[in-house]
């Protein structure tokens, strides 16, 4: 399979960048890894009529920590991210959820710029971004901005991200002190891509009381999600099997579940559930 | 508006410099314009792994690179590992613990396991099916894969050398 033909220049700076897209008049794409855009081209789902490479920009590559938050440049592999010392130290749920993606191959050319851009809502990092209370950094024509990610995801590959505009950066919350984190899903067979992705963060007070709680999905539903009905159920509670039961047969509600040919919307609401109570029970009990 | 670009790139150790088309996949250049037939297309949509070669040091599919996004880098191929008389470890690995049956996967499997023993020489079972991931292969079972790679690890630490500076070429530090 061969993509249809395109321009393709490549862009030195960020600015310069904003600049090739604006001038593209809507035809033009960023490519960054490519391990989304490359096969949508080769199936000719999207026929951009110009690329503009922003993968050689080295600012918008690696981790750094700001306050209570990982800035992790647009650029950076999923397998950087997933081995990443700083990742490692302070949000080991995002090496792990990293280490999750795709295959060893895929990793080390797709980027997590790219992954929240796409927003294929079967990705991991989305759910994951989501319960780590992500913001968004953007850069277009008006200068910066820094959006929340709930909210960022608008539909299926549709974001709140302007056309002339590009991710530069995606930072994380470290998790307040005191909680655990986990990311469990379970990948379609063949794709690896989440039927079902679950991130909890949550911890709870000395007296076995949940004080803190977010829970993100992938895989389910249309867009990724926080399952706001299940975070609040728990919010509160004593962290006991029965509480954890109940608040996770909440886990759908904040979703639009899809159906499609490996597995319908009755198995998702299903999985979402068991899923989020193993993640919950995983990391209060 | 030119919808052609020239690219430099290091295959296997020579340097070449040519005009591509820019949506020309890397696969396609290997295959087609260098007549390195060695990388093998079989699923061409990034799933299998038969397409998997190292650039800059490390493993990719080829069949989800953009000839151009190579530009400038360093490409290894299996052809660039050992030949007959000089094989490569991983080559021997899989000679020695019978890695293949029809081999069609088999140039891969190989590119995907240097690039993990350069980055991992001593990886464990579990290391080495992680890695594998990437690619299928519908004859062995992975059993004689895997003890394959465990072979070339082996093979590789009595030597004392690098998985990749072992091969016929030479190949620097990825980017």
């Amino acid at each position: 399979m061969i993509p249809s033909a395109f321009e393709y220049v490549r862009a030195a700076s960020v600015e310069e960048a904003i600049r090739l897209l604006q001038e593209s008049n809507g035809e033009g794409k960023l490519l960054a890894g490519g391990h989304s855009l490359v096969p949508l081209m080769k199936f000719r789902l999207t026929t951009p009529g110009k690329l503009v490479d922003i993968s050689r920009i080295s600012e918008l590559r690696g981790v750094r920590k700001e306050g209570n938050r990982l800035v992790v440049g647009a650029l950076t592999t999923h397998s950087q991210l997933a081995s990443d010392p700083l990742v490692r130290e302070h949000i080991p749920v995002l090496a792990d959820a990293a280490r999750q993606i795709g295959d060893l191959q895929v990793r080390n050319r797709g980027t997590v710029g790219g992954n929240i851009a796409h927003a294929d809502p079967a990705a991991d990092l989305p759910g994951v971004a989501l319960a780590l209370d992500a913001l968004v950094e953007l850069h277009g024509e008006d200068g910066q901005e820094v959006v929340e990610i709930d909210g960022f995801f608008l539909g299926p590959l549709i974001t709140a991200l302007p056309e002339t505009s590009l991710v530069t950066s995606v930072s994380f919350a470290v998790p307040p002190e005191g909680t655990k984190s986990v990311y469990l899903k379970y990948p379609h067979p063949a794709s690896g891509y989440a039927v079902v992705g679950v991130c909890a963060v949550a911890g709870t007070d000395p007296d076995g009381v949940v004080n803190y709680v977010r829970i993100g999905m992938n895989g389910v539903a249309d867009v990724a999600y926080r399952a706001t009905a299940a975070e609040q159920a728990l919010l509160g509670q004593r962290a006991t099997a029965e509480n954890i039961r109940e608040a996770a047969a909440l886990a759908a509600e904040d979703g639009e579940i899809g159906s499609d040919l490996f597995a319908s919307e009755e198995y998702r609401r299903h999985l979402s559930a068991v899923y989020t109570e193993r993640a919950l029970s995983q990391i209060l009990l | 508006m030119t919808k052609r670009t020239e690219i430099s790139v290091t295959v296997n150790g020579v340097a070449k410099s040519t005009e591509v088309d820019s949506r020309m996949l890397l696969v396609h250049f290997l295959r087609d314009e260098q007549g390195l037939t060695g990388t093998h297309i079989g699923c061409d949509t990034s799933q299998c792994g038969a397409c998997t070669v190292l650039l800059n040091g490390e493993a990719v599919k080829s069949c989800t690179v953009l000839a151009v996004q190579a530009d400038g880098g360093e490409i290894t191929t299996v052809e660039g590992l050992g030949d007959m008389q000089n094989l490569h470890p991983i080559q021997q690995g899989f000679w020695e613990k019978h890695g293949l049956q029809c081999g069609f996967c088999t140039s891969g499997v190989m590119m995907a396991s240097v690039g993990l023993l350069q980055q991992n020489p001593d990886p464990t079972e579990a290391e080495i099916r992680e890695a594998l991931e990437g690619v299928i292969c519908r004859c062995t079972g992975y059993q004689f894969i895997v003890s394959a790679v465990q072979h070339a690890a082996k093979l590789l630490a009595e030597s004392g050398s690098n998985a990749v500076d072992q091969g016929t070429v030479q190949v620097g530090e990825g980017s």
